[in-house]
């Protein structure tokens, strides 16, 4: 295969004339309003540009005239498919700022509702991955599984994409009594339906074919790009911020971090990347059987929300692991109830970046398969 | 003209071939109207869901719906566009797969034209596909529909040759060329398809997994000359949009549907003819005769219809390159190699 490849591709003897493609923003694979200015020689990819901004809403500015609170709502807005886990690095690095000591209780719900939504986020990358390659199906049967997670999500928090939930000290609203029974559920819901993926697109013949040796990203050059996630871990290094920096209640819990190993390809391929992604929503699921057995039943989920916050003057980054990748909050308060400013650092960005490198010598159908396997949002990019 | 009851119903020589000609366009136009609510519904069964329910009792007039829909739509010619050939390339592609059902054999006693090279013609005019195809993405003056013209100009001209040698053995394997004979040939229980190695003694044990997989050969590359699942690149959407029919909205692009459907039902029947018996019944006399002829022909190419379906919903797709190797390295090898066994084969008996 590899070797077929480097025929094919080599073979370039026919001088043609290149042509520029733009892919986007209007297109059905580029994950949003993504434009690749792209230049093809023949079907191969020469040159990879990507242009961002289509989304902008003027996040950092707007949260420079909010409240604390009030700029929960846009952060949300960022990566809109896993909000639950945007919000609470920017929550934790103002309970920290504030020094703010949050009941047990909530600490749980929210790993749990992050964890879920990890899930969530997770069956959305690869169903996209797979629909980039052809496959209708396995997109449908993980949309399927991924209303149950939104269902208990829009009971507890009355919204289905964000959330809004998390506020700084406590949660908007305490779980509904069998939360627990709900969450279990999903887990033994979404282990019959990985195992079906596996063997319907995963470890399909085709899909191989297609993923395996596609996109290698070398594990120095995603470390040279500051990749996080999957992303990252895809290509063999053993970086979680979960496991590495434990936030949170993480430390108490039995996981292992997923990274990819090149079972059929090379390391750092995107079939990597995306197996990945598929063994993280297993581990996902065993932190929360683990949470739902030690979460506490009794506990005031809104006793330390503070009735103003007023953040002391100074500076703080904090971090928290996203489905997606690191994702952290630089906010910096000069004593007031509106933040001074606030920078997030925003994963898919990063990731993006990695693109224009991976891509080059690989075929206009390999680049749309390399993009799913990055797994950006672009509201996250272009905030 | 004994191959042709519809002769013998009507006296009158120029009406009888008004008839005979609109019976397959009346045929075409119920099928793809049957296979387009079969795709719904065989994909819906596939992915857990109910598929389209508000129109008629079960959704079955859904495919009536989205015809009158696409008739209604505005009909853009963009600017830049070559209007001639824009304009003539989806009936170009439509003419190609009605032609073909010009030598379909149907039953015994009923054939449009029962001439002696109707598996040559079938194959000529199956071609046609990729004159539509090339002349609307270059007509259209869109890089998408250019690179899937391109895309699907180099796959259907790869894919001829195996299947054009699949064809070249069968008919080694009868003898002849002319349909009609050809599924006489295999007239008798099911053991006598050609699948199955055709008439023959026990020692037509040795050439079975040669026709066996001459079948396979055909059948993928059927598909690939259809452009459906795994190797629907041409239109591959998630890389380059809608491929050669990117530019095309309102009756043209329903055209192109119609002619894609249409092609779907010429491929199945061929694979009907050349492997599994065409119009014969799978069980010997029972239910044998030229009505019975024509249930027994539809329900093997409606199976055929069902499997594209089904494949479509089921599989990933391949990469161009992929493709070209599949064709050139695995089936132009392997069909050259049943081409000499069976020929050896029909030369011994």
């Amino acid at each position: 295969m590899s070797e077929r490849r480097r025929i094919e591709f080599e073979y370039s003897g026919v001088d043609t004339e290149r042509m520029r493609v733009n892919v986007g923003p209007q297109h059905p694979s580029t994950h949003g309003v993504l434009r690749l200015e792209v230049e093809l020689e023949g079907e191969i990819v020469t040159e990879v540009i990507p242009h961002i901004g289509y989304l902008h809403r003027c996040f950092e500015k707007h949260a420079e005239a909010m409240t604390y609170p009030q700029v929960i709502p846009y952060i949300d807005r960022m990566d809109y498919i896993s909000s639950m886990n945007n919000e609470w690095p920017y929550v934790m690095a103002i309970e920290k700022m504030c020094d703010i000591k949050i009941p047990e209780k909530v600490e749980y719900i929210r790993l749990i509702c992050a964890e879920l939504n990890r899930i969530a986020n997770h069956q959305i990358a690869v169903a996209t991955f797979g629909l980039d390659a052809g496959a209708f199906t396995p997109f449908l049967y993980l949309f399927r599984d991924r209303e149950w997670i939104l269902n208990v999500f829009e009971t507890i928090s009355g919204g289905r994409l964000l959330y809004n939930y998390y506020c700084v000290g406590g949660l908007r609203n305490d779980v509904y009594p069998t939360f627990k029974e709900d969450c279990l559920d999903i887990v033994r819901q979404v282990r019959a339906t990985n195992k079906e993926i596996m063997d319907l697109l995963v470890y399909n013949y085709i899909f191989v074919e297609r993923t395996a040796k596609v996109g290698v990203l070398p594990p120095d050059v995603a470390i040279n790009y500051g990749c996080s996630g999957p992303v990252l871990r895809g290509s063999g290094n053993a970086f979680d911020l979960r496991r590495s920096e434990p936030y949170s209640i993480y430390d108490r819990f039995d996981f292992d971090v997923q990274i990819g190993k090149g079972e059929v390809g090379i390391v750092g391929d995107s079939w990597d990347r995306n197996i990945v992604r598929m063994n993280e929503m297993e581990e996902s699921c065993k932190i929360i059987e683990q949470a739902v057995a030690q979460m506490p039943n009794t506990g005031d989920v809104s006793e330390a929300i503070p009735k103003k916050v007023r953040v002391p003057k100074g500076e703080i980054y904090c971090s928290a692991e996203n489905p997606k990748g690191e994702l952290g909050f630089y906010i910096v308060s000069d004593g007031g109830q509106k933040p001074f400013r606030v920078r997030p650092r925003a994963t898919s960005f990063i990731n993006l970046s990695v693109l224009p490198e991976i891509s080059k010598g690989y075929m206009i159908a390999d680049l749309v398969l390399i993009l799913g396997s990055i797994d950006i949002v672009l509201g996250e990019i272009d905030r | 003209m004994e191959h042709n009851f519809i002769y013998n119903l009507i006296n009158n020589e120029v009406i009888a071939i008004i008839a005979i000609s609109l019976l397959p366009l009346i045929f075409v136009l119920i099928y793809a109207l049957i296979a387009i609510l079969g795709e719904l519904k065989i994909a819906s069964f596939v992915q857990e869901r109910l598929g389209p329910m508000r129109t008629g009792p079960w959704g079955i007039i859904q495919p009536v719906a989205e015809v009158v829909k696409l008739i209604q739509k505005e009909d853009i010619t963009p600017s830049a566009a070559d209007k001639k050939l824009f304009n003539m390339a989806p009936y170009i592609m439509f003419i190609g797969a009605y032609a073909a059902f010009a030598v379909i054999p149907f039953s015994s006693a009923f054939v449009p034209a029962n001439i002696n090279v109707g598996l040559f013609f079938l194959f000529a005019v199956g071609a046609f596909a990729i004159i539509g195809i090339v002349m609307g993405g270059w007509a259209s003056n869109n890089k998408y529909s250019l690179l899937g013209a391109m895309r699907s100009a180099s796959q259907i001209i790869s894919y001829e040759i195996p299947a054009g040698i699949a064809l070249l053995t069968i008919a080694a394997l009868a003898g002849t060329l002319n349909l009609q004979e050809l599924i006489e040939a295999q007239s008798g229980w099911f053991w006598n398809w050609f699948l199955f190695g055709g008439d023959g003694s026990v020692w037509k044990i040795f050439v079975l997994p040669f026709t066996f997989s001459l079948f396979l050969i055909f059948l993928v590359s059927s598909l690939a000359e259809t452009n459906r699942t795994p190797f629907d690149i041409p239109e591959g959407e998630s890389e380059i949009v809608a491929g050669y029919h990117t530019e095309y909205s309102g009756i043209k692009f329903a055209m192109f549907f119609f002619a894609e459907y249409a092609n779907m039902f010429v491929i199945s029947a061929l694979i009907t003819i050349l492997f599994l018996g065409g119009w014969n019944s799978p069980f010997g006399e029972f239910l044998g005769g030229p009505i019975w002829g024509v249930f027994w022909f539809i329900i093997k190419a409606f199976f055929f219809v069902f499997v594209q379906i089904w494949l479509r919903w089921t599989l990933p797709r391949l990469r161009v390159d992929q493709l070209m190797y599949m064709s050139w390295k695995v089936l132009v090898p392997f069909s050259f190699l049943c081409f000499f066994a069976i020929s050896l084969w029909a030369m011994l008996k």
